[in-house]
């Protein structure tokens, strides 16, 4: 009981973050058709200029300041560079975000150094908030689940409750339309650009320092987001926030859980002769690949996704 | 008000449009005809931005090619596509609302004005546009385009696969927009609608305007029809 509690609030802290850093990419993929490969990058991005902000104004600056100078940034890479690879079809876009993500991972080396820096969890963050059974609970992950519902319910009413909002999700499915109809296109899609990375950015900004800010950061995360989209479904952010939730609730069960492959087939009533390795593998050590099995499911039964509103 | 002259257009690599010419007066109702894939979309997508294009294209004088269309559709034009390009997982008043252009402009047309044009559609403003059937949909395209003030517009097909009875409601439709005084550019298959509504009309075949003149012209051609329009 006390590990199916924890690891259920540990899977859903995880899910959270995950889903802060897919909507952007959802948003992003869903109207331009091209999966953004930097996109973990300004994630990455978050948590370094988070981690120097903190360091001159502290934590509570750094919140806001650091995805706001990520957007900004966003805003001009994708009016002053990707609107030109634009013309020129999806391949130069991918080839440009993908060379995006080593330019961003380089520069993070040269500015900031190889190793990880020391950017901690606000001393007034530190400290339990509850007991569950014997497990503590640390006011950071209740801290870190506040924000996410925060961003979610913003974006929700962001998107369903203003005018912007109603271009942008006709935008997803129609956007030829859309320009047809007097709305400037290429100006909402520059804004769905700085906001979807500046939403990754403030994922780094409170899970940069819950977990660690290092270059490979961005490559760590960045593998899990696709999967996040492919599994939600292209263009449906509530796709994208089912697959997060999902992936990271399985996950935090699969490491947890400390039984071998073996244990599973008993479970089913197969009696596993083997002793190899193979059989003494546990959940825990298999956990990592669950998400890319699950991609790989999904792909081969329902191709759109979870949740998407169309194929491609 | 619109003058098309040495249009070419271009998808990826095959050459579409080889030198098309019309023209749309104030208040007017012209029609573009010929058989499928002659090319009468893409003029229509030309126009409006969406193919890449040479030639000129003259709207009040001012030469559109090289806009974007978000900037064509600002300075009046309006299109209303083929395919129809309903938000489908949007409602009805949702895709209405997404044809006014901005939020402070203040239209001639109002949503009153719509449901009077069509009924069926107040019934089922509040649900998703996704579930019309295809004949409303048509009609939801149609006034989501007048929506947005234009002072011309072009419909691509608006009457294909659709019930005789809803087709004339199309018709109805494209009468009470002329009254208004808004110009129409209307590719047509059905010749029926085309003839009785359109001032003058002009016949395409293989990227090129092979006939232009006025539905009488028209109809002592039999030769004509022959060639570029019977199957």
């Amino acid at each position: 009981m006390e590990f199916v509690l924890v690891s259920l609030l540990n899977g859903i802290t995880y899910g959270m973050l995950l889903f802060m850093l897919s909507s952007g990419l959802t948003l992003i993929f869903s109207m331009m058709g091209v999966l953004n490969f930097a996109h973990a990058s300004f994630y990455m991005l978050g948590a370094y200029f988070a981690y120097q902000v903190s360091v001159i104004l502290g934590f509570w600056p750094a919140l806001l300041v650091a995805p706001l100078l990520v957007g900004l940034c966003g805003v001009l890479i994708e009016r002053y560079g990707l609107r030109n690879a634009h013309k020129y079809g999806h391949v130069a876009e991918l080839l440009f975000t993908f060379g995006l993500s080593f330019l961003i991972e380089e520069i993070v080396r040269l500015v900031w150094g190889k190793a990880a820096v020391d950017y901690r969890i606000p001393e007034a963050l530190n400290g339990t908030l509850f007991t569950l059974f014997s497990s503590n609970f640390p006011i950071y992950k209740g801290f870190m689940m506040l924000v996410s519902v925060g961003m979610l319910l913003a974006l929700y009413a962001l998107l369903t409750r203003t005018r912007t909002g109603l271009i942008v999700q006709a935008a997803l499915s129609r956007p030829d339309m859309v320009e047809a109809l007097g709305h400037n296109v290429p100006r909402i899609f520059m804004l769905v650009f700085g906001g979807g990375v500046a939403l990754a950015a403030l994922a780094g900004v409170i899970g940069g320092n819950a977990f660690i800010t290092e270059p490979g950061m961005a490559a760590a995360v960045g593998t899990i987001v696709f999967v996040v989209v492919v599994v939600g479904g292209l263009g449906s952010l509530a796709g994208a926030f089912v697959a997060s939730l999902l992936i990271g609730i399985v996950q935090t069960f699969a490491v947890g859980l400390n039984v071998s492959i073996t244990d599973i087939a008993a479970l089913f009533g197969v009696e596993l002769q083997a002793s190899g390795a193979m059989a003494r593998l546990t959940l825990t050590q298999l956990a990592p690949i669950l998400p890319y099995l699950f991609m790989v499911a999904i792909l081969v039964f329902r191709p759109r996704g979870l949740m998407g509103a169309r194929e491609s | 008000m619109l003058e098309v002259s040495g249009l070419h257009a271009f998808y990826g690599k095959s050459h579409i449009l080889h030198g098309v010419h019309f023209s749309v007066g104030e208040g007017e109702i012209v029609s573009l005809l010929g058989r499928n894939g002659v090319g009468r979309s893409t003029a229509i997508k030309a126009v409006m931005g969406q193919v890449s294009a040479r030639g000129s294209v003259r709207w009040r004088g001012e030469e559109l090619l090289g806009k974007k269309p978000f900037e064509i559709a600002r300075r009046g034009l309006g299109y209303v596509p083929e395919d129809r390009a309903i938000f489908q997982d949007l409602t009805v008043r949702q895709n209405l609302m997404l044809g006014v252009k901005s939020a402070k402009a203040n239209g001639n047309w109002t949503m009153e004005d719509m449901f009077d044009l069509f009924p069926c559609l107040k019934e089922r403003i509040d649900i998703l546009a996704g579930v019309l059937s295809g004949g409303e949909q048509q009609m939801l395209t149609l006034c989501r385009t007048l929506m947005g003030d234009p002072q011309l517009i072009m419909i691509d097909e608006p009457t294909e696969g659709l019930a005789p009875k809803i087709v004339e409601q199309v018709a109805v439709f494209l009468d009470q927009v002329k009254q208004r005084g808004i110009s129409i550019l209307l590719v047509e298959q059905k010749l029926a609608i085309a003839l009785d509504i359109s001032q003058r009309l002009y016949v395409m075949g293989h990227g090129r305007i092979v006939f232009e003149g006025t539905p009488q012209e028209f109809g002592n051609d039999a030769a004509l029809r022959k060639e570029w329009l019977e199957v």
